[in-house]
């Protein structure tokens, strides 16, 4: 089948280019592709063009560090139903769910037409999020434990419910969209490119850098000029101190969990100091103000490297005592190792991304197969382990911090401040009629952001996906079989946003 | 005279060791920690407060504070801190002490059970497998004082004339060790249950008061305090009976026993993955077994 094959550097891509073929096509070749662990769909949605509806595909192969490009087109008010691919391959499921709540396109013998991010079910008003039918199992020695939708601590909402047979749980299901908020309609409802930088800022708290950076790569390939070196840098840099930040949170987080509280204290004050030299380079602890299109308004002065180089150091060697200490730990070995398992195989299937796949053997990473910016000239080799358990993700998180660590002194050793550094760019015209992919690996994992403009060269659609749409799925594999007093390790190994999967 | 002495210091040491654990954990993290009385202060607030009750609760759920703190305080009347005379003491008190305790543990559940609530309803299955599993290793721990000593009754046990014996240096100071590690259990600290926790889906005894609030929140919490002073003071009743049977050495030995252990052991360690508890109860009661064994061994005088 044909496709408009590109990279992850290439330019915006014309709409008219994009080959338009037949769905039972397109649902043949993904059908045999999508077997082969090379192929992942990174977006599949629909998009209304006059009086017809164009399906996109954006096919990612690792191998050969390509992104294919696909579509089909389908009459708006036609109501023929579509042979449902997660039927086949399930990782699909999120991208259906979506189009067929957003425009009622029925997808025939789909396994799990449950609303994606809507308070109700389109075909089924009455069925509201606040009486959402989950599923159930009869039983007498089985009980449901429900927890949430409004958390008891301080984060987001998403409700979790367990059947479980005694202390073991037999199923999870988790209902999210409660934290809807409509931002890819956002994006296309302004035509500031400012206000869109900010809310790609916002689209998850915990990743700004990461949406920030796939929102200025879709549009400076979209405006047809590429950053100059020193920014692709600093954007690097950020985006690792993100992801050591998170990290090193995170790590600590499992600790508190356990009751482990050396490894907690020890792990927030390296937290703390992370955001806090992000703090110091940009003025904000989360980065937000750091990534804009075309320019900086933050450039990297020499006392700041050397503040950033220093400090980076310091956390590197701190935090591999404590990496370290867990690891010659017994008692947290113990709540770690085999707890919340999700085997390569099952990775595979639901389409799993980012550290949480890496952890369960499946290597992908868009830093090692769809290099851009400084990946491109300096080699990612990914972080993998095969063991899929919370110990596995935990490793995984302190292999990274390290290896980003090296990397951020690696970058910031020979970097040349210039007198004058490019300043943001917020008028540059960008190509009309034309659709580019800003792909990013997040900490969290692949961040895929879709901009397609209109015949004016403005914004006239903008999908996201952050990774924890597909690994949300994984979470609840994870726990199958656990005690219900592990699900919280578990929940906090893969640490997924609700904000990010509801948008 | 003594009589009230011990029962003030019975209340000092309930009020203390879980000051010296939260020190310790301060000290041990590396910070400054909260005020020493924090605790008694938040406690002594929620006593001036109301509390708010479920719909679906009954009467069984507003008595049962009361009945733990009336079971705790009555507990707390049978041990004796070294030399002193405990208010209440007849021969095979500690059979009834440690059912006291058991009421205790049964209000509260019921109490859980009450609320409707599945978390708290999986808190009270998990209070009342782990109050069953440590109850042997408690009775075994009270055969083994019985047996060595021959009395039944916590103030004539400890109360005996002071005189070195190796055998029984040995096995007070084994008993020692096992009530320190009943007192893990009974008063759920790490390695069993983790009383900072805020995931309910882990909690043993913390999810069971949960729908509690106010007043009845700060008897709870009063309770737990005087169980957890009654194993540390037989503890250092044990220790101190081969060493330096005074009142003034014993109060504060359990104040610093518990409050250092449960401190330490919460700094550095991790808690069970919760299916593991069992298996850790078990061996206390093993152990427990161990010591009654020995005991006997050395009161047949064998020749080792």
């Amino acid at each position: 089948m044909n496709y408009h094959i590109i990279d992850n550097i290439s330019r915006a891509v014309a709409l008219k280019d994009i080959p338009t073929v037949g769905y039972a096509a397109l649902y043949d070749d993904l059908r045999e592709r999508l077997k082969q662990e090379r192929y992942h769909v990174a977006h599949y949605f629909a998009l209304p063009d006059d009086s017809q509806l164009r399906f996109y595909v954006i096919l990612l192969d690792d191998e050969e560090h390509r992104i294919m490009l696909a579509s089909f087109t389908m009459d708006y008010y036609d109501d023929t139903a579509l042979p449902s691919l997660t039927a086949l391959h399930p990782a699909m499921h999120p991208f259906e769910r979506e189009i067929a709540e957003l425009y009622d396109v029925e997808f025939d013998s789909m396994p799990w037409n449950k609303p994606l991010r809507f308070p109700f079910d389109r075909r089924n008003r009455n069925s509201t999020m606040d009486n959402y039918p989950f599923y159930t199992i009869e039983g007498d020695s089985l009980h449901e434990v429900n927890v949430g939708p409004i958390h008891a601590g301080i984060i987001e909402p998403g409700a979790f419910r367990f059947i479980c047979n005694g202390e073991n749980v037999l199923h999870l299901e988790i209902a999210l969209g409660y934290q809807h908020r409509g931002v890819e309609k956002c994006f296309a409802a302004t035509d500031n490119r400012l206000r869109q930088t900010l809310l790609a800022e916002s689209v998850a708290g915990d990743s700004a850098v990461s949406h920030a950076s796939a929102f200025v790569a879709a549009v400076e390939k979209l405006a047809g000029r590429d950053a100059d070196d020193n920014l692709v840098r600093e954007r690097a840099v950020a985006a690792e101190l993100e992801r050591m930040a998170m990290h090193i949170a995170d790590t600590g987080a499992l600790s508190m969990d356990v009751g482990y509280q050396l490894g907690q204290v020890a792990c927030e004050a390296l937290r703390t100091m992370t955001i806090n030299t992000t703090q110091a380079w940009c003025g904000n602890r989360f980065g937000k103000g750091l990534i804009r299109p075309l320019g900086t308004n933050k450039p990297l002065t020499p006392e700041k490297i050397d503040t950033i180089r220093r400090n980076v150091a310091e956390i590197c060697r701190r935090y591999d005592e404590v990496r370290q200490d867990i690891k010659s730990s017994p008692t947290l070995l113990a709540r770690y190792e085999q707890c919340g398992v999700v085997p390569r195989a099952d990775m595979l299937r639901i389409g799993g991304v980012g550290m949480a796949a890496r952890a369960s053997g499946v290597g992908r990473d868009i830093r090692a197969s769809h290099p851009a910016g400084v990946y491109a000239s300096i080699p990612h080799e990914s972080i993998v382990k095969r063991h899929g358990d919370v110990m596995a993700r935990l490793m995984v998180r302190c292999r990274e911090v390290l290896q980003s660590a090296d990397l951020i002194e690696r970058l910031l050793a020979d970097f040349t401040p210039v007198p004058n550094p490019s300043r943001p760019d917020y008028e540059a015209a960008l190509a009309p009629e034309s659709l580019a992919v800003g792909l990013v690996e997040g900490w969290r994992g692949e961040i895929c952001h879709v901009a397609v403009t209109d015949a004016e060269g403005r914004i006239a659609a903008y999908k996201v996906k952050d990774p924890s749409l597909h690994n949300w799925l994984a979470l609840a594999l994870a726990v199958r079989g656990e005690g219900i007093s592990d699900f919280p390790i578990c929940n906090k190994s893969f640490n997924l946003s609700y904000c990010g999967h509801d948008l | 005279m003594g009589t009230a002495l011990n029962t003030i210091l019975m209340i000092t040491v309930a009020l203390l060791t879980t000051g010296v654990i939260n020190r310790t954990r301060a000290i041990l993290a590396g910070r400054k920690g909260v005020r020493f009385f924090n605790h008694v202060n938040g406690v002594a607030l929620l006593l001036r407060k109301g509390s708010v009750y479920s719909t679906t609760t009954t009467s069984l759920f507003r008595i049962a504070p009361a009945v733990y703190l009336g079971a705790a305080v009555t507990a707390m009347l049978f041990i004796p801190v070294a030399d002193l005379d405990p208010l209440i003491s007849f021969e095979g008190d500690m059979i009834c002490f440690a059912y006291t305790l058991a009421l205790a543990r049964a209000a509260i559940i019921l109490a859980a059970m009450d609320t409707g609530s599945s978390f708290e309803g999986m808190g009270a299955s998990r209070e009342a497998l782990y109050g069953a599993l440590v109850e042997p290793a408690l009775m075994i721990g009270f055969a083994t004082l019985a047996m060595f000593c021959g009395y039944t009754s916590f103030a004539d046990i400890f109360a005996r004339e002071q005189s070195f014996d190796l055998h029984l240096t040995i096995v007070m100071l084994l008993t020692a060790y096992l009530f320190v590690k009943i007192a893990f259990v009974e008063s759920g600290r790490v390695p069993v249950d983790d009383p900072r926790t805020h995931l309910e889906l882990t909690m043993i005894h913390e999810v069971m008061c949960l729908d509690y609030s106010g007043i009845d929140l700060g008897l709870i919490h009063i309770a737990g305090w005087l169980k957890t002073a009654c194993f540390s003071m037989i503890a250092a009743d044990a220790v101190a009976a081969v060493c330096c049977f005074r009142w003034w050495f014993a109060a504060p030995l359990a104040v610093a026993l518990t409050g250092l252990a449960v401190g330490i052991v919460e700094s550095t360690q991790a808690r069970n993955k919760l299916a593991r508890n069992t298996t850790f109860i078990v061996t206390v009661t093993a152990l427990a077994a161990l010591i009654f064994f020995i005991g006997y061994l050395l009161q047949l005088d064998i020749n080792i």
